[in-house]
């Protein structure tokens, strides 16, 4: 231990496991913050597909490649960027191990391993009935699929859409891509429908999406509250059929954005608590179940803080400072903490919802008084001034994380 | 690729390093969430094109309302005035290093 301590002192050893928003953006704010700390980056693809915007690609507005972000300015930063699979943390030895069988020893570790989608929960939805029934939660071939699907539906046809339970990945998502996928049939199908199939009663935004349906696509999306039978209970892939327990619907287009937990990384270091998701110290993000080890982004309880790629890359940089910190025996700071997310309803119409974050009882708390949506009754100009901020803040963050 | 062509691809993927945030009051790395320090072609302005004092008025006007904002008029008013010019300074400080 005590030989340990001075390795460490002499050239810290930091392990960054999931190269997105979060763990690639505190890959490199650590190396930023301290030359001398040796940073290894791992990430199973050595191209990034990101998720905010991809449902403007399934709405044909925009092309994949756009989404596609790859690690050479992360390595000419001078982090070791590996493209291997983490498999297993062993957390008394401080090493992480890859799927070749090496072994990366740490000082801190930091996981960021972002969501799994649950093929467990809703019956008859597996990751073959995925290939019928895409969920295009993870931006790539899935993502391309549902809209060739869409390309391909007769005018006439119901594109049928459900939605989880909280928490989940993007809690606006399901509703900007249900307004995107609308403005789709508007453009290219105007006798067709969408029906959005949801486990709750309530939903990030609702106010503002369900004014503009009314005002952009009149009659064109059916949202079933969970009160109302929205709740899925199982699905047949074949016949792309959702059963609800008030009824079955037939799709012409199927979406299922199934339950999600913690990737699974996050149980293997054993940083996931019985929900599925990890406890997180808030002012560090230090794993309330494996000291040493720092978990950002989708996976985390974050409290109030949404699971959002703003929110992932507000943790990383807060978590970033954190860890060099206490490499460096600093007490960190207690932080305060942004998210602000964009909705597409069209391409030329933006909704946001905002907040400001802190520790309080050992969560990130809204700061009481700030915060919010955009108002109800803003004329066009500040939903299209909103949308343009919308692709600011893409171009900005990917900037920043991988440019 | 030929070993020059490889070489002007490495010299060029060393990108401008970013500021470090040691010892940066609460709130000031979430403000690069959306701002970039320096100037670039974005619609939402560079946090280092701006002094301290016209930081700290912009956030009270966001804050007050008395100036018109999109997004800025609610995250400011999770700030209070001393952590306003807390951050303000430092940008102030860290860009004139």
């Amino acid at each position: 231990m005590g030989s340990a301590r001075a390795a460490a002192k002499a050239a810290p050893r930091v392990v960054v496991i999931g190269g997105g928003f979060a763990g690639a953006s505190c890959a490199r704010l650590i190396k930023n913050e301290d030359r001398d700390i040796s940073v290894t980056l791992v990430e199973a693809n050595s191209t990034y597909i990101a998720c905010p915007f991809s449902n403007a690609v399934v709405a044909g507005l925009r092309e994949l490649d756009r989404q596609k972000f790859g690690y050479d300015r992360v390595r000419a930063d001078g982090i070791d960027v590996v493209h291997r699979k983490a498999t297993a943390v062993d957390a008394k030895q401080r090493s992480v191990v890859l799927d070749d069988g090496k072994r990366l020893a740490y000082d801190r570790l930091v996981v960021a391993p972002g969501v799994d989608l649950r093929f467990d929960a809703i019956p008859g939805y597996n990751e073959a009935a995925a290939e019928a029934m895409p969920h295009a939660w993870k931006a790539g071939e899935q993502t391309l699929l549902l809209r060739r699907q869409l390309e391909a539906m007769k005018d006439g046809g119901v594109v049928v859409m459900s939605a989880p339970a909280n928490p989940f990945r993007c809690p606006p998502g399901p509703y900007e891509r249900a307004s995107l996928i609308a403005h789709y049939l508007k453009t290219h199908k105007p006798r067709s429908k969408l029906i959005l199939l949801d486990a709750k009663d309530a939903f990030s935004k609702q106010k503002l999406f369900e004014a503009a349906w009314k005002e952009l696509y009149p009659g064109m999306i059916e949202w079933v509250s969970l009160s109302f039978g929205g709740q899925v209970t199982r699905v047949e892939a074949a016949t792309r059929t959702f059963v609800t327990e008030f009824g079955t619907h037939r799709a012409d287009v199927a979406n299922v954005i199934p339950p999600q937990r913690a990737g699974a990384l996050a149980t293997a270091a054993g940083v996931a608590d019985q929900t599925g998701w990890c406890p997180v110290d808030p002012v560090t993000f230090e794993s309330k179940l494996q000291p040493g080890v720092h978990v950002l982004g989708d996976a985390i309880i974050a409290g109030g803080m949404p699971k959002s790629a703003f929110a992932a890359n507000s943790q990383a940089r807060v978590c970033a400072v954190a860890v060099v910190d206490l490499l460096r025996e600093r007490t960190p700071a207690s932080p305060k903490l942004i998210n602000t997310c964009y909705s597409l309803v069209a391409p030329d119409y933006g909704i946001s919802i905002a907040g400001v974050y802190q520790p309080a009882n050992g969560l990130l708390t809204d700061v009481q008084g700030a915060g919010g949506v955009s108002p109800m009754d803003a004329p066009k100009s500040v939903r299209a001034q909103e949308a343009t901020y919308a692709e600011a803040w893409f171009k900005t963050i990917t900037r920043g994380v991988f440019g | 690729m030929s070993a020059p062509v490889r070489m002007l691809i490495a010299v060029t993927l060393v990108a401008a390093p970013a500021l470090t945030m040691a010892a940066s009051p609460p709130g000031a790395a979430s403000c690069l969430g959306c701002h970039t320090v320096n100037a670039g072609d974005n619609p939402v302005p560079p946090i280092g094109a701006l002094s301290a004092e016209q930081i700290v008025s912009a956030m009270q006007a966001f804050r007050s309302g008395s100036r018109p904002a999109t997004v800025m008029d609610r995250v400011a008013k999770g700030f209070s005035d001393e952590e306003i010019k807390a951050i303000a300074q430092w940008y102030a400080s860290a860009k004139a290093k």
